[in-house]
């Protein structure tokens, strides 16, 4: 098992040192344009590019340029050059909002993915099959901003049954934090509902030609025992491995309806930024962004091992 | 069978092959059926922009009318009132002007805006996929085929850009290129060239269709008719292209459908955030991003453009569904290729 860890946690870290790689490439290195430009934002002056450069080091050889880059982004002294703002500052201030926004849109996308799925699969080839796999399909197709936008304008500035937007403390008016966050919510999690629901219909019509579901039948179990602790939890497995990965779905999710709803989290931050082409906070959200998601999957991936031997041993015999 | 008249005696039997019999299946998938005919539609729509752009709108996509006039019926009216809010949809009331009214201040058509947006949306989405999928499968047949340090390499630096959130990259690469544009070699990309968008979305998508064909050349790769292949000589290019690549042929399909509606849904939120599509030029995303400014007044200048993607995401998922039925009914896969789940032992690291 410590084996396992050990291997999983060094593997994550070896891809977190090549994303910061890939991260300070995009940033400061892609040909035919001048980093300390791009970094200064949309009207610099020359005295604020020259700075820039200076701070930067961006005349040092490339390997001591990435060391100032990481230097600044986790030290956290990284200052957005148009707002002069301390980026990581920003970014801790938005994090409430946007853990709201994600853990709220998964429970949502959770709950009805696998209500769905479940009732799809178990009466499976009828009506309401049929209605659900409509229902699903759609769900994938719907651009996730303009859906925001959409019930925005009709359940909020026309009739007023939600609020606009904005984002209220959780701690402080729990009820405001439900009612201000429902929308968004259900913004973020309407692709990934449909998703859910068809992964885990496939999955437990799989799983119900299993012998053991023959033999669950056979020595007299009612049909939704044999359906809900037989079929549906050995078909809950690729959800769980779907979750691990949709993290990143979730963070540029909330970058789309962030932005919508004005939450003031890590994504509207994001936002604004790429409106203004202010650098430095979108170089610090994608790298956290992206370490997030990684350490994520590690971590499932540790946990997964504690709870089913085959994972670790198959993954040591390799 | 029993409904087919029996051959004459002596006549051979006419064989079918699999890509007969998958059409077979697919002609007769009504619903598949309707939403090709939705998407040809959808196409045809985009196609015809400079028809109706030249012949009944009268204008460009980027023709701003802001202090003009249009007669309805006889009567004048303005594109853009002084308060900024543009006309709503004429219909035929100004010969087909103004079908859908004005896009916003600048009073520009909607509707021919619409049909263009169309063209750059599905350009945008066609050709990003069809380099998704060229490269995708090239790395899998590399990977997949020569296996060891080859393998490795391949499906390390895959598993690094899976690592990324997909829209996260593509905004830091958009925001990044949106700048000074780009520059390989003799190659210069200006800023706010639609390569730019299709370069990127043809990029991060990769390891989705990558890791499951290398899942599948690898399995090929143990069967018999590989290895009598290597028995008579062929080499590697042989091997990959004449025998590999057409044992993938239907996996490509697929793979280049679905490719096509999730690069679509990437593009509009690209152009949304406004590192896709740039300004003047009109695509469904950026249409939106308009639109929404405006859309307690006139909320049709949203609604539109994301119906369009709607439909066209909706249909192109429907078909690459069916083609999935159709060339392997036995797959067990079937939606779960959006998230590469068709590689189910693959620890995402």
């Amino acid at each position: 098992m410590g084996h396992f860890v050990v291997r999983r946690l060094a593997g994550a870290v070896a891809v977190l040192f090549t994303i910061s790689v890939i991260v300070f490439l995009i940033f400061n290195v892609i040909p035919n344009s001048d980093p300390a430009r791009r970094l200064a934002g949309r009207s610099p002056t020359p005295a604020l590019i020259a700075g820039i450069e200076e701070e930067w080091g961006f005349d040092d050889p490339l390997p001591q340029q990435y060391l100032t880059t990481m230097g600044k982004i986790f030290s956290g002294d990284l200052v957005s050059y148009t707002t002069r703002e301390d980026v990581d500052e920003r970014i801790v201030e938005g994090i409430p909002a946007t853990l709201s926004l994600c853990l709220g849109a998964a429970v949502i996308w959770l709950f009805f993915g696998i209500l769905f799925g479940y009732l799809s699969a178990v009466h499976a080839g009828g009506k309401l099959d049929r209605v659900l796999t409509v229902v699903a399909v759609m769900g994938i197709s719907i651009p996730v901003f303009w859906l925001a936008a959409i019930l925005l304008n009709y359940l909020s500035y026309e009739t007023g049954i939600f609020p606009s937007g904005g984002y209220v403390g959780l701690a402080e008016e729990p009820f405001e934090w439900a009612t201000h966050l429902i929308l968004p919510w259900i913004s973020l999690a309407a692709i990934q509902i449909g998703f859910y629901s068809r992964v885990l219909r496939s999955s437990m019509l799989d799983v119900m030609n299993e012998d053991y579901v023959r033999t669950a039948r056979a020595k007299g179990l009612s049909e939704r025992r044999v359906m809900t602790h037989h079929v549906l939890r050995n078909s809950l497995i690729p959800i769980v491995t779907l979750l691990g990965l949709d993290v990143g779905v979730l963070l540029g999710g909330a970058i789309l309806v962030e932005a919508l709803f004005g939450l003031n989290g890590v994504g509207q931050y994001a936002f604004e930024s790429l409106e203004s082409l202010d650098l430095p906070p979108i170089m610090a959200v994608t790298l956290f962004g992206a370490f997030f998601v990684v350490l994520c999957n590690a971590l499932a991936d540790v946990a997964y091992a504690f709870l089913d031997p085959r994972i670790r041993l198959g993954g040591s015999a390799q | 069978m029993a409904d087919q008249p029996k051959p004459p005696a002596g006549a051979a039997v006419a064989g079918r092959g699999p890509w007969r019999l998958a059409l077979g299946r697919l002609t007769r998938n009504r619903i598949a059926l309707a939403f090709l005919g939705l998407f040809a539609l959808i196409v045809v729509f985009a196609l015809g922009a400079p028809l109706w752009a030249e012949h009944v709108a009268d204008t460009g996509p980027n023709a701003t009318h802001t202090l003009e006039k249009v007669e309805v019926d006889g009567e004048a009216r303005e594109v853009v009132d002084p308060s900024g809010h543009p006309v709503g949809p004429l219909w035929f009331g100004a010969d087909g002007k103004f079908f859908l009214g004005a896009d916003g201040r600048l009073g520009r058509d909607e509707m021919v805006r619409l049909m263009y947006g169309g063209r750059t949306s599905l350009f945008i989405a066609l050709t990003s996929a069809l380099i998704t999928t060229f490269l995708a499968v090239a790395l899998g047949l590399l990977a997949g085929y020569y296996r060891g340090w080859t393998d490795t390499l391949i499906s390390r630096a895959l598993d690094v850009i899976w690592a990324f959130p997909v829209l996260l990259l593509a905004i830091a690469l958009g925001i990044a290129l949106a700048v000074g544009g780009l520059q390989i070699g003799p190659l210069t990309i200006p800023s706010g060239s639609i390569w730019i968008p299709i370069l990127i979305i043809g990029g991060v998508l990769i390891p989705y269709t990558a890791r499951p064909v290398r899942g599948q050349v690898l399995s090929l790769r143990e069967k018999d008719f590989v290895e009598a292949a290597i028995a008579q000589g062929a080499g590697p290019m042989r091997v990959m292209l004449g025998e590999l690549l057409p044992n993938l042929a239907s996996t490509i399909i697929v793979f280049f459908t679905i490719n096509v509606a999730n690069n679509m849904l990437l593009e509009s939120a690209l152009s949304f955030l406004g590192v896709g599509v740039q300004p003047p030029d009109a695509s469904w995303g950026t249409m939106i991003a308009a639109g929404n400014d405006l859309i307690t007044s006139a909320p049709l200048l949203t609604i539109l453009p994301g119906t369009m993607i709607l439909l066209t995401v909706l249909s192109l998922n429907v078909i690459g569904d069916a083609l999935r039925d159709a060339l392997d009914p036995k797959a067990k896969i079937r939606l779960e290729a959006h998230a590469g789940l068709a590689e189910p032992e693959g620890t995402p690291v």
